[in-house]
């Protein structure tokens, strides 16, 4: 069963058209990677999911609710019960700085959620213990390496029990030795069957773990598929000359 | 040479003007810190006559002298027509007026570079937790802010407790004025060399001060 459904999204920047029509489903437990070119329209894409970027026209379902429907945007209280659904880790970590990392973690139930003190104490100590870092509770976000900010900055998000994890670009920033233990998290939360959708350049973690790959190019959806069909017999030749420039 | 009882005699006069001085910087400081931060959400409103009008005030509290302003308010105001018997102010009230509504422009300017220095990342992240404005503003954002601010917040502030010594223009007894009141009266310039002491002791208390507090919010 589809948890995202996403139909003719469209946006534009004045004449520029970042998203053009683009449909896809996203099942419940999938791991779907999105991979093209710089510029393509994959970030906005995900980030149009959780609201952070508005669309122009077109439809985005999540778990049944309807966040935008033929570009009509639901009600603010709709839309925050929609969207707090699903997490998202973004390139550049945003942990906030003047938080100790198990504050970080802890803010948002706090605030939001309004949960017990205990509960949420017994999470964090949870999730800090499962990406490595509980001796590194108090520790301010300064301390830590880019490898340990984007484990905390997908802990924090956990910390919402979302059903849906967006990630964008989360490796990006990372020096290239940092990448594997933040990969090595996310391989963890796949097998664990959390759902994902992943704005990636590691094509490596889109071949191992991904379900489905995206390819998206110019704001387009051009093919997509399990990986091993899309990264050994792409059908289309923008397809064919992304995955040669960046399987180099 | 001067005696101990000459020198306690002088001494004393300018202690109790440098109260005033420290009374006027506590006043200045706490009322113009929070007003100055309202005036730079004032700034960034996006009701543009409340924009233009924060914008007009920081342009005009910043492009004239202090000492104009104070002047203005402890001797314009009473010569306005009609409202002005009713704007007959304590000297000290209006100087404190003065220099709050002064520093406060200075404020805004700090605080408004502080709050574009901050990530458009934060409130980005802050939004998908599923904080509210209110939550994201008081938890996240300021707090970030206050502490951006925090060394130029220093800085204006050893300006301020140096610029009180304008009170002496419009005749509110403090530490310059009875230090000016000795050197006239010994014919020596030696108090002046005390007041001068007395407000270098002053500004190192509070540069220590706001080192604590950097260090201390350093989130290191």
């Amino acid at each position: 069963m589809a948890i995202i459904e996403v139909s003719n999204l469209k946006k534009s920047y004045g004449q520029l058209d970042v998203l053009k029509q683009i449909t896809f489903d996203v099942d419940k437990n999938d791991v779907v990677a999105i991979i093209g070119p710089s510029g393509s329209g994959k970030s906005t894409m995900l980030r149009s999911l959780v609201h952070l970027e508005k669309v122009d026209g077109g439809s985005i379902t999540v778990a049944g609710d309807s966040l935008v429907k033929d570009g009509i945007y639901a009600s603010p209280q709709e839309i925050k019960k929609i969207t707090t659904k699903m997490g998202m880790v973004f390139q550049h970590f945003n942990l906030f700085p003047h938080l100790t990392v198990r504050e970080n973690l802890e803010i948002a139930p706090k605030m939001v959620k309004k949960e017990s003190a205990t509960i949420i104490r017994e999470r964090s100590s949870q999730l800090l213990e499962k990406i490595g870092l509980i001796n590194w509770a108090d520790a301010y976000p300064a301390k830590l390496s880019g490898g340990q900010k984007q484990r905390v900055a997908i802990a924090r998000a956990l910390m919402m029990n979302p059903d849906i994890l967006l990630f964008d670009e989360p490796t990006s920033a990372l020096d290239p030795e940092l990448t594997g233990e933040v990969l090595q998290v996310m391989k963890g939360l796949a097998e664990e069957h959390m759902t994902m959708i992943v704005v990636t350049h590691e094509m490596g973690f889109a071949k191992e773990v991904a379900n489905r790959v995206i390819f998206m190019d110019n704001g387009e959806i051009i093919e997509s598929g399990h990986p091993t069909e899309l990264f050994e017999n792409p059908q289309f030749e923008r397809t064919k000359a992304f995955l040669n420039r960046s399987l180099k | 040479m001067m005696s101990m009882d000459n020198f306690m005699t002088m001494l004393k006069p300018m202690l109790e003007g440098a109260q005033m001085t420290v009374l006027l910087f506590f006043i200045a400081i706490i009322a113009s810190i929070p007003l100055g931060f309202l005036i730079t959400l004032a700034v960034r409103s996006n009701f543009k006559p409340l924009s233009w009008f924060a914008h007009g005030y920081i342009y005009i509290m910043r492009g004239t002298p202090l000492l104009l302003q104070l002047l203005l308010i402890c001797f314009g105001l009473p010569m306005l027509p009609v409202v002005g018997e009713y704007l007959v102010l304590d000297r000290f009230v209006a100087a404190c007026l003065g220099f709050i509504l002064n520093y406060a422009a200075y404020f805004a300017e700090i605080f408004r570079g502080g709050l574009l220095a901050i990530d458009k990342g934060q409130y980005e992240a802050a939004q998908v937790l599923g904080l509210n404005k209110w939550q994201t503003t008081t938890r996240i954002i300021l707090p970030q802010m206050f502490r951006i601010a925090l060394p130029a917040v220093t800085n204006e502030s050893v300006t301020l407790v140096k610029d009180t010594a304008l009170l002496y223009a419009v005749a509110v007894p403090e530490l310059l004025h009875y230090a000016q009141t000795a050197v006239n009266r010994d014919f020596t310039i030696f108090p002046f060399f005390v007041a001068g002491v007395i407000y270098l002791f002053m500004t190192l208390i509070i540069s220590m001060s706001f080192k604590w507090m950097e260090r201390r919010f350093k989130f290191e």
